[in-house]
């Protein structure tokens, strides 16, 4: 084949290299600048850590830990942030293409899972203070209500949105801004459980073990 | 329970007259601007065409106008800490009250930082970045307009403390336990959080749509290494910003976590660590000031190129320099708290990583060096702000490389010797950097030059007069004396503190030549017109636009081939001068809708944040619910862009004789 | 604007050739990934609950495992790969990668070492409290 008439062929800027193309598409532009917010975000959660890190010790004669952390409460809160993750997946692909039953199915179940986490971390922390190991008591606890509180309130905002998208895609069906929008909270949600695993090892398995 | 939480009308110091006085010349100013612009039927065109505006450029003016303002108040308070310790020695009490002069250096600190030096370098890097980018606005436009009103609803709430309660008295660090709520009961510390934590969510949310912009939306063809190097330091400043606002916003959490809820993070009993605040604190309080200066830097490197007629010495070493900084800064922090309890160990690390950090700044200045050697340099007020950015900004980094030695550092620690350092830094780092930005892109934003005579005259009052207010302190605190004093018995620092403030009325009259710069170029706008778009015969895209740009900036985005990408195409233009230039189809465009969320969403912000310094909590979530609402209204939306015909583009073009018009 | 793929949004996975269907592998993508990350959460129980291992180890398996779960939400979850056309995405991880290290890390050092510089010897500590 003649070269000279086969470059003619290729699209002028099939050689460009990627610093080079130009504005990217819109889809991209949001998941990337939402990524890198969600970034900030665990850069927040990490400094709320390293205070619990810091203060782990910093029991003032009451409770630690080990007294008061329950591992089966925190085993079943994580099963159900993982498979709720796992459901907001599912509602990913069924976005993708396009299934509105499906997609409202995972989404109710992913908020179900979710509420069912809240619920959980909520009875925890009211057993916690109705012994009188609430946030007041000590630096330790402040810490831990603290860290894990941010948590929950990251999951119950989360949840509002969830319920805010659904009736987005009721009222406004796939739209690519509605598009762009479940991408980023899919991404919020995969990372609350990231944030999610570590805290449950860090503060409640390493945590009680000081 | 009380409907109003903690206001009542003891709230109004209606006891201190110099509050009064300057509260109420305050509210007098601001009543009879806007009633002005109400007489004259401006309302709804400043509705239209600026509040709900999602116009980058609109943005960048607009922030620059509100940190300006500021500016005056923070100088005002520098004025009055002068006055006062030029007054307060030996025996005397000077002017000021202790309880009000803790809250006058508070509020200078706090405005000068987070309320004038952001939004400026905000404002700048809002204004040129997309043009330089050869781009229609920054990726999310909507987002930019609700950081800019986050940032004024800290600036107002910050303007009501004057007049209903009182500011922190802790320092513009506010420590703890001096800032928990045993120590400081009052509404000061609550002012300083809250509208701190409000314009800090602005802050983080511009961290990401610069980030965003100059990594993903680029015009075709613009490399990373064929961009102005304004934009890499807006690239620097934006990644740093991402990185270490969450840590304020975190840190700030907990101290608002022990005053509200009896919580013990920062408390001296139940555990708390002090500490802590102060490692967090530096931790976000290192990298800000990097944040601030590394846009100023790139607009050194601007100037000096377009000024000497030759294209910024070592490019790729200023990149690699801006980079090196953009990380180290973040390695730094443990040197602002050197005589706090850390081992000999840990200081010495941080302290030889402070020194380290000296190297690649001095590499920039290098660059500008050999950037103007072998040039044609033209004088201009631009570059008079360069050359006395490079002269003051060296010996002023150079008593940071003598503080970063920590035995120097107990020594002078928390004495004058500091504060004339690092004012010795932002002022002609960040300060003079913005000024010379302000003056080099006023045309291109306003269509007509500022006075070159009267921006002279302000240049040497600034220059001078800083030397006279800040040498003095050096050896003031030399001799021993510590920062924020109300008074002092030592009446041998007198004379040098007299200096000082004879130093801050040259200042003054410095500000008054700029001022009066503005009005003059206002009347004589016509006399001062940039007919071109390209008055300095500039190197870089925004130079290629009318001045003012249209909205969309470029009805085609330019195709990059190089760096200093309008300079080539000049040279391209000259070399094929004669030949007709094709025509060009134009196509219409979408832009973002102007919307009013950004602005209706400040208010809200306001609202709560005023309703939790005073405990009205009804109020507080009555605002949180509106702001709510307000995005539900906004993604709820149906139409989200507007579009420009191609008739349009091209009429414009027509009229403004830009190349390709048909 | 191309019609070349240069990116990919976080959160993407590579375009499906077959849109009208959900493709099996991208369920098979997220079902192995919720498989791995319960069997290491459930070993992060067990670790913490067993006397099988050297106390001492405990907390650093424990740490271990949580990154490898972390690793596991970020590739089939997240579908973070290191194709080029994922670059982006993951050099702005590694930068808040650095960044939490360096805030837990240095505060851990800083504070401990503050700490135990500035707490009396006992000796001292007893004179102290005599006075």
């Amino acid at each position: 084949m003649n070269v000279a008439v086969a470059i003619h062929d290729v699209k002028q800027d099939a050689f460009v290299p990627a610093s080079e193309a130009g504005p990217a598409p819109k889809r991209i532009v949001v998941g990337f600048g939402f990524w890198i917010f969600l970034l900030s975000d665990i850069v927040m959660f990490s400094v709320l850590f390293a205070a619990y890190a810091v203060l782990a010790r910093a029991t003032a004669g009451g409770p630690t830990g080990a007294q008061l952390f329950n591992q089966v409460n925190v085993a079943i809160q994580t099963a159900f942030l993982l498979v709720s993750s796992y459901t907001c997946g599912m509602m990913s692909l069924a976005i993708s293409t396009r299934q509105r039953l499906n997609t409202y199915t995972f989404a109710f179940i992913t908020f179900v899972l979710g509420a069912a986490f809240l619920y959980l971390e909520v009875h925890e922390f009211a057993s916690m203070i109705a012994r009188g190991a609430g946030p007041q008591r000590s630096a330790f606890l402040s810490a831990f209500f603290t860290v894990v509180g941010c948590h929950g309130l990251h999951v119950t905002a989360g949840l509002l949105w969830l319920v805010v998208m659904m009736a987005q895609v009721a009222i406004k069906g796939f739209r690519p801004a509605v598009d762009r929008r479940l991408l980023c909270f899919a991404l919020f949600w995969h990372a609350l459980d990231i944030i999610w695993v570590w805290l449950f090892t860090a503060v409640y398995l390493i945590g009680a073990r000081l | 329970m009380n409907l109003l939480g903690k206001l009542t009308w003891s709230a109004i110091p209606f006891d201190q007259p110099i509050i009064m006085g300057a509260s109420g010349g305050m509210i007098l100013g601001i009543a009879s601007v806007v009633g002005w612009v109400a007489l004259k039927g401006y309302v709804p065109y400043l509705w239209r065409e600026w509040l709900t505006s999602v116009d980058h450029k609109r943005i960048g003016v607009m922030y620059i106008v509100l940190a300006l303002l500021m500016l005056l108040r923070g100088f005002s308070d520098a004025v009055m800490m002068r006055a006062q310790q030029a007054v307060a020695a030996g025996g005397a009490q000077g002017y000021l009250p202790p309880e009000h002069f803790d809250q006058i250096f508070s509020a200078h600190g706090t405005i000068m930082i987070f309320f004038v030096a952001m939004p400026l370098v905000i404002g700048l890097m809002n204004f040129v970045v997309p043009l330089q980018l050869g781009i229609r606005d920054v990726a999310f436009p909507t987002l930019n307009s609700i950081s800019l009103w986050l940032t004024a609803s800290g600036i107002l709430l910050i303007n009501i403390s004057l007049f209903v309660g009182e500011f922190a008295r802790t320092g513009w660090v506010a420590y703890p336990p001096l800032s928990g709520l045993q120590f400081s009961p009052g509404v000061g510390v609550d002012y300083y959080l809250w509208s701190l934590q409000i314009s800090g969510v602005g802050t983080l949310l511009t961290g990401i749509n610069f980030v965003t912009t100059i990594l993903k939306t680029r015009a075709p063809g613009m490399g990373y290494m064929r961009m102005p190097v304004f934009c890499w330091t807006a690239l620097a400043s934006n990644l740093m910003i991402i990185a270490v606002f969450p840590i304020l916003t975190a840190t700030f959490a907990m101290l608002l976590l022990d005053r509200y809820l009896g919580f013990h993070f920062f408390t001296v009993d139940a555990g708390g660590n002090a500490m802590m605040y102060v490692n967090l604190f530096w931790m976000w309080g290192h990298p800000e000031v990097y944040i601030l200066v590394l846009p100023a830097f790139g607009v050194f490197s601007e100037v000096s190129a377009t000024f000497s007629g030759k294209p910024l010495f070592g490019y790729r070493s200023m990149v690699a320099a801006t980079m090196v900084i953009c990380v180290l800064s973040c390695m730094v922090w443990l040197h602002h708290f050197f005589t706090m309890g850390a081992s000999a160990n840990v200081n010495a690390v941080f302290g030889i990583a402070s020194m380290i950090i000296g190297v690649p700044t001095g590499v920039k200045i290098f660059n500008w060096l050999f950037t103007m050697y072998g040039g044609r340099l033209r004088f201009t007020v631009p570059v008079l702000w360069t050359i006395g950015f490079m002269v003051t900004f060296v010996l002023g980094g150079l008593t940071g490389v003598l503080l970063a030695v920590p035995p120097v550092d107990w020594q002078v620690h928390n004495s004058l010797f500091l504060v004339a350092h690092f004012h010795h830094v932002i002022i002609p780092g960040v300060i003079f950097g913005v000024f010379a930005g302000y003056m080099y892109w006023f045309p291109k934003a306003f269509g007509f030059k500022l006075d070159e005579s009267w921006g002279r005259r302000a240049f040497w009052c600034w220059f001078i007069g800083f030397h006279l207010a800040f040498m003095p302190l050096y050896v003031v605190g030399l001799m021993g004396m510590t920062r924020r004093l109300q008074h002092y018995d030592v009446v041998s620092w007198q004379p040098w503190l007299i200096a000082a403030a004879a130093g801050t009325a040259i200042i003054f009259a410095g500000v008054v030549c700029q001022i009066v710069q503005f009005v003059v170029s206002i009347r004589h706008r016509e006399e001062l017109r940039d007919v071109t778009g390209d008055p300095w015969n500039g190197r870089t895209l925004e130079w290629s636009t009318t001045s003012p740009p249209p909205a969309w900036n470029f009805a085609f985005l330019p195709h990059v081939t190089g760096r200093d990408a309008y300079w080539s195409k000049k040279a391209l233009a000259r070399v094929t001068q004669g030949q007709p230039p094709e025509a060009r189809e134009y196509k219409p465009i979408e832009v973002p809708k102007n919307t009013p969320t950004g602005f209706v969403n400040a208010f809200f912000a306001v609202v709560t944040g005023f309703a939790l310094i005073w405990h009205i909590w009804w109020m507080a979530a009555l605002g949180l619910v509106g702001a709510f609402v307000t995005f539900l209204a906004f993604a709820f939306r149906e139409r989200e862009e507007d579009e420009i015909s191609a008739e349009t583009l091209a009429q414009f073009d027509r009229a403004h004789a830009v190349e390709g018009a048909p | 604007m191309t019609d070349i793929q240069y990116d990919r949004a976080p959160g993407d996975i590579s375009i499906s050739a077959k849109p009208d269907k959900m493709d099996l592998s991208d369920v098979g993508i997220y079902t192995i990934g919720l498989t791995l990350a319960l069997i290491l959460t459930a070993t992060s129980f067990w670790v913490a609950n067993t006397s099988l291992i050297w106390v001492p180890g405990i907390s650093l398996g424990l740490a271990v495992l949580a990154i490898a779960q972390m690793g596991v939400h970020l590739v089939f979850f997240l579908h973070i790969t290191s194709a080029p056309d994922n670059t982006n995405n993951v050099l702005a991880l590694a930068f808040g990668v650095f960044i939490v290290f360096l805030v837990c890390a240095g505060s851990l050092w800083i504070m401990r070492d503050l700490n135990s510089n500035m707490t009396m010897p006992p000796e001292l500590m007893n004179l102290h409290m005599q006075r």
